[in-house]
């Protein structure tokens, strides 16, 4: 199986897979959020068009909100 | 009977003239001191000592609370206090959120200090007329208002017999007494309490603003720890402030401040309905979220989730709120969170069939009044919320020790014997209502109740020969404080974050669940132990300024992601450091923004243990906070636990039955939190039973002979 890391998580990579399909997967709902691919920001923009590739490390940081 | 003949009712006890002044910097350099048992009112100078190390809000509540009661002082005995202080940016109305106050009391429901921060017009009326703090003490023989006029430069103390006791008849009867005219009733503010406050340990205080658009009080709370019962038990119905308009904080730089306001306002403009959306739902727009990432309290806290969400998701309050108008608890907070039900119409209760405004619900209050209570009914939130402000207690406490009691009921540890007939299940909104008039009335099971959890627990075991060992697994309090509205389970850092508190378990010194359970940024026990300095430090410092929280980060600057720590919102806190120094002509840096926590946080720290408190085995949290007490919680996420069992500890799961797991999981959980308390009470510079070391107290400059007398002996 092919797979990507999402925070320290195993994931099953996907053929075109992007990053909203990541936070799909996730179930990240989140709104406030810092993505990062192999340590590069993917700005919010670019969540569709941002391709991502077996074996990348992403990293979803969810921001501090309401509490 | 209109207000002026409530009015003509009143008898005078005292008057004090004092002349108004100037606010120089952020400091009035004076406290206002009166006496309810002898009727004495004074005025007390700041002096720089105090603002060097207890800066104001909180800091200077613990201050005057420690100097005025002795480490036997109870609750109810005259000798304790209610203060109330703004802090030196309180009051101005260029930057979001500069309006809120601290009330710092000793509690009924924890026997230690409690603080709450709340919104509302007070605090900064409370400057305006002349004042750092209000410090109350004694007890009245009747039912009293203090009215502190900074119009005149009058303070009053006056026998009150016809006013109403819930606050929010009470608030409007009061602002329509003492302002002069419909176009003045935005410059008086109502501190008040209610009836449930009486009869309960769970009161809060409401701070009312005058809202001119909807020509209505609102009502803000100060939430946390029992202290519209200490205002109650003082029989003091209301405090009031009268304002001569909005005066300046005479600040050294008021266009550094207004540079940051209005970068702030424009991020508000453009980001908020993309981000949080407070503008339009207000910290309600968490509900699902949390619902989301198991984290939404259901039954007792049992579960984080609940297939019922959409009946109280964030769109259905929405479409309750009233869109399109300026909702900022102090003037100039663009966020505008302070959302409300108008026209709401009540369906229980003594004032059934009124139509009112309803401040709220917030997100703790959909969570403690709702989901905890496993009640999915948007309406019935709404009315709960709308008794527990004019009642005057706590919708968190409430929630969560309905939550507990329901858990009992269900548990068979109680029953409708015990209860007076209230069947106390879990969905039961009937009976959750009720109890909540009982504790007003002061009847029946609802004076139970009101006990709180840490009493009613010891109650049911001695009454009722209930198992102690269950209900302090699954009473939800820590330090006699209840829950706020978050499952920690699978957060060991948030578990810190609860239990570690100087108050009791509420979310307002850190909130890491994001950080620890789903970024998996704070991995060690060093990490967590970083956040659970810098967070509780770094957010101790709005409750010293007056300040409100939620503009540091429930928006965000564009560039935020970019930034190398976008979890502290570096702009944001540059720009809070850029503001502090603009109003006191100080030059602190982020280092020192910490410091200044830290010595307060020490002071708090040690307060605690010279009440008796305030060491290791206080900080000890209900096995719920931290994993699975039952069989049905266990197995409702048997592929999570089952899989911390074979990769944390080590255990096949296979064959072994679930109270063998729920035992072997249990075991590595308590391990887990004991070590993150040796390496947080390291990282704070305190002995492993969690006394601050002096060797700490003397690096932050906190090392004052009271301080030392306490610590020494146990160093
Ligand atoms: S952000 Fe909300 S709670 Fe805070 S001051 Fe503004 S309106 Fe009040």
């Amino acid at each position: 199986m092919k797979k990507i890391t999402v925070n320290d998580n195993i994931l099953k990579w996907e053929e075109n897979m992007n990053i909203n399909v990541i936070l799909q997967r996730m179930n990240y709902t989140f709104r406030m959020l810092v993505v990062k691919v192999d340590g590069k920001l993917v700005k919010k923009n670019d969540y569709n068009s941002t391709i991502v590739y077996p074996d990348s490390d992403v990293k979803v940081i969810h921001l501090i909100s309401g509490g | 009977m209109n207000t002026s003949e409530m009015k003509s009712k009143h008898k005078l006890l005292k008057d004090y003239s004092y002349e108004l002044g100037e606010i120089e910097k952020g400091y009035t350099n004076r406290t206002l001191y009166v006496n309810l048992s002898n009727n004495e009112i004074k005025e007390k100078p700041v002096t720089q000592f105090m603002k060097d190390k207890f800066i104001g809000g909180k800091g200077f509540g613990l201050k005057l609370l420690w100097d005025a009661t002795k480490p036997q002082t109870k609750w109810d005995d005259p000798e304790n206090e209610i203060i109330i202080s703004p802090g030196p940016i309180g009051g101005i109305t260029q930057y979001a959120g500069a309006g809120k106050s601290l009330v710092v009391s000793l509690s009924p429901l924890t026997d230690i200090v409690i603080d709450s921060n709340v919104g509302g017009y007070f605090g900064p009326f409370l400057k305006f007329a002349g004042f750092d703090a209000l410090e109350i003490q004694g007890k009245a023989e009747k039912d009293v208002i203090v009215i502190i006029d900074g119009k005149e430069g009058v303070v009053r103390i006056e026998e009150a017999p016809e006013e109403a006791v819930d606050s929010h008849i009470l608030a409007e009867q009061l602002t329509d007494m003492y302002a002069k005219s419909e176009n003045k009733k935005n410059f008086v503010s109502v501190v008040s309490a209610g009836l449930a406050a009486e009869n309960s340990n769970i009161g809060v205080l409401n701070f009312s603003f005058y809202d001119k658009k909807r020509k209505k009080v609102r009502l803000k709370q100060a939430g946390r720890g029992g202290i519209g019962s200490v205002l109650r038990n003082k029989k003091i119905k209301a405090i009031v402030a009268i304002a001569d308009g909005i005066k300046p904080n005479n600040v050294v730089d008021l266009d550094a401040i207004k540079e940051c306001g209005a970068r702030f306002n424009k991020e508000m403009r453009e980001l908020d309905d993309d981000q949080c959306r407070m503008k339009k739902e207000g910290t309600a727009h968490l509900v699902e979220i949390m619902d989301d990432y198991d984290l939404l309290p259901t039954k007792n806290f049992k579960y984080g989730s609940h297939k019922d969400i959409m009946n109280i998701h964030s769109s259905v309050w929405r479409s309750k709120f009233t869109q399109n108008v300026f909702d900022g608890c102090w003037i100039g907070c663009t966020m505008s969170c302070a959302k409300a039900v108008d026209g709401f119409e009540l369906k229980t209760g003594p004032y059934k069939g009124d139509k009112v405004i309803v401040d709220g619900p917030e997100y703790e209050t959909v969570g403690g009044l709702g989901s905890n209570c496993g009640i999915f009914d948007a309406d019935h939130i709404i009315e709960a919320n709308f008794y527990c402000d004019t009642y005057g207690i706590d919708t968190i406490s409430f929630g969560t020790l309905t939550a507990f009691l329901m858990e009992c009921y269900e548990a068979g540890i109680i029953n409708k014997e015990i209860t007076g007939g209230l069947e106390l299940t879990f969905g039961n909104k009937d009976a959750a209502i009720e109890l909540m008039h009982q504790m007003a009335r002061g009847e029946d099971f609802g004076v139970i109740a009101g006990l709180g959890i840490r009493k009613m627990k010891k109650y049911f075991a001695e009454k009722y020969g209930a198992d102690i060992n269950f209900m302090n697994d699954i009473g939800m309090e820590n330090k006699g404080l209840e829950y706020s509205q978050y499952v920690s389970k699978e957060s060991l850092a948030q578990q810190g974050g609860y239990a570690m508190t100087n108050k009791g378990p509420q979310h307002d010194e850190a909130w890491l669940i994001f950080m620890d359970m789903v970024n998996k940024q704070i991995p060690t026990f060093e990490d967590k132990a970083e956040a659970l300095h810098y967070f509780p430090m770094f957010r101790t410092w709005f409750g010293l300024m007056g300040l409100c929280k939620l503009p540091w980060n429930d928006v965000e600057p564009v560039n935020n992601a970019e930034t190398d720590e976008p979890a502290k919102v570096p702009e944001h806190v540059a720009n809070y450091i850029t503001i502090f120094n603009a109003v006191t002509g100080l030059n602190i840096d982020k280092k020192e923004m910490i410091r200044q926590s830290e010595r307060v946080y020490n002071f708090q720290r040690t307060f605690n243990i010279r009440r008796g408190y305030g060491l290791r085995k206080h900080d000890a949290q209900p096995y719920r906070a931290a994993g699975p007490v039952t069989i049905e919680e266990y197995e409702s996420r048997s592929e999570r636990y089952d899989k911390q069992l074979l990769e944390n500890i080590d255990v096949n799961p296979e064959g072994k039955s679930t109270e063998e797991k729920v035992a072997i999981l249990r075991k590595y959980k308590e391990d887990m939190y004991e070590q993150l308390l040796d390496a947080v009470y390291q990282r704070r510079g305190w002995t492993q039973n969690g006394v601050p070391k002096i060797s700490h107290l003397k690096d932050i400059g906190m090392d004052l002979p009271e301080v030392l007398e306490i610590v020494e002996p146990l160093q």
